[in-house]
């Protein structure tokens, strides 16, 4: 078994699609999120939408980082890539990002500092064969990616890396779930849970959506089949007036997570109120830099400052732009992000806004609904 | 972002393994892992292994969808 093309037998995913319309009432409408990116970008690359009866609708979910990541942090960056002997580190989905007047990939043209890694551990080695120069890595990503950056700054403090930086913009699932239900617009009557953030992080973290606002929850994997059955088991969880969290995906996700890998989260990581794009300020949903490891933190490091651009001490001041978001073009990011709009209610989708001249960050990240669309339906 | 993709342990020394699918071998991190040896599926993110697959259960998954065919 190779566990990818096994769960793309189509032959099985049409007899779940079978299942699936017997398990529906008819006279009732089901409306379900998938809450990542990347069930958004396999609901689009194998046409599962066509599969559903037409009283089950998709809607897509904040869950891809790239595209909640806000302007200011991309910013943040391009105003540290400025810097004297400073090389931007990052992985590649971010570079095209639009900040509020250029995106990393528009400024790497100019200054050639921007490497995109592969691994945390990647740029960690780019500062050790660059001791003359800062590396800033450009930490996004939840919970699956989170560990993985934490690990790299308890190696750079062990080992005594100290040109090596992360600029920390991380965020955390649940508390984005609780927000969106909180928010009763739009109607959810069920979540397909992130696969990976929950291989970390387990089920119990999701557990008040189905006690407290009586949702029904499926963590399910991301091939085809994993998602065709994960809205099966929302269908059976909802009929049978049963709502709980299910875990579909079980040959990955253990109930309780990976619990190494949660300690190094809380080794490294407090929680801090946090911005997403689309959603506004979310409390306890960011990750910020234990002051234990302030020495390795981007922002304890180089202080931003408006307007003027001077050097002081060992940190430095840089300029940041005026914010100017995309919704001033009129894109609906924030609202696809939610699931209260799809990416054809935008006036810009297809047409001033494509994969290769993205306004949005919907459209920039291959997971964002809005290129998800225009690249698969 | 969060996409984690199957591979196979094929040698290990402390955190570091050789991890292999479709014949294409690369160096990923184990430290996540507790007791993962050679032979052990795992899904690896951005360099690092984050979870071992559980064969069985990825075998139950199958047989029970084939059993759904009518």
């Amino acid at each position: 078994m190779k566990y990818v093309d096994e769960f793309r037998d189509k032959g099985l995913i049409k007899n779940v699609a079978e299942k699936i319309k017997e398990a529906v009432n008819p006279k009732k409408s089901y409306r379900f999120m998938e809450v990542c990116g990347t069930h958004t970008m396999s609901i689009a690359r194998f046409g599962l939408k066509h599969l559903l009866p037409p009283n089950v609708k998709m809607l897509s979910g904040p869950g891809c980082p790239v595209c909640v990541t806000p302007t200011s942090f991309i910013d943040k960056a391009i105003a540290y890539a400025g810097l004297k002997d400073t090389i931007i580190a990052t992985f590649g989905d971010m570079v095209k990002v639009p900040g509020s007047t250029y995106s990393l990939q528009e400024v790497r043209a100019e200054t050639g500092n921007i490497k995109v890694v592969y691994s945390t551990l990647d740029a960690l080695k780019l500062a050790s064969r660059n001791p003359g120069k800062r590396i800033v890595f450009l930490g996004v990503g939840f919970e699956t990616t989170a560990p993985t950056i934490a690990a790299a700054i308890m190696e750079a403090k062990s080992k005594g890396v100290d040109n090596f930086f992360v600029l920390s913009g991380h965020k955390v699932m649940p508390p984005a779930l609780k927000a969106l239900v909180k928010d009763k617009d739009p109607r959810i009557d069920g979540f397909i849970l992130p696969a990976h953030v929950s291989a970390i992080i387990g089920a119990r973290p999701y557990a008040f959506i189905s006690e407290r606002y009586g949702i029904s929850n499926v963590i399910a994997g991301f091939e085809p089949l994993d998602i065709m059955q994960g809205i099966y088991m929302l269908i059976k969880q909802i009929e049978d007036g049963d709502p709980r969290v299910d875990i579909q995906y079980n040959r990955v996700v253990r109930a309780g997570g990976n619990k190494v890998a949660q300690n190094i989260l809380k080794r490294v990581f407090d929680s801090v109120d946090a911005e997403w794009r689309g959603l506004g300020v979310i409390r306890a949903s960011g990750l910020r830099i234990k002051r234990e490891f302030s020495r390795i933190d981007a922002e304890k490091n180089f202080k931003t400052k408006s307007r003027t651009v001077s050097r002081t001490g060992t940190g430095a001041e840089i300029n940041l732009p005026r914010v100017r978001d995309a919704a001033d073009k009129g894109c609906i990011c924030g609202k696809v992000l939610k699931g209260l709009s799809e990416p054809k209610d935008c006036k810009l989708f297809g047409k001033g806004c494509t994969p290769e001249h993205p306004i949005g960050a919907c459209m920039v990240s291959s997971e964002g609904t809005c290129s998800a669309w225009y690249l698969h339906l | 972002m969060c996409l984690a993709i199957p591979m196979e342990i094929v040698k290990i020394k402390g955190d570091t393994a050789m991890a292999r699918a479709d014949g294409l071998e690369r160096e990923v991190d184990v430290r996540f892992l507790k007791d993962v040896k050679k032979g052990d599926f795992v899904v690896i993110h951005a360099g690092f292994a984050i979870e071992k697959i559980d064969k069985k259960n990825a075998e139950e998954t199958i047989k029970l969808y084939k059993e759904m065919k009518r």
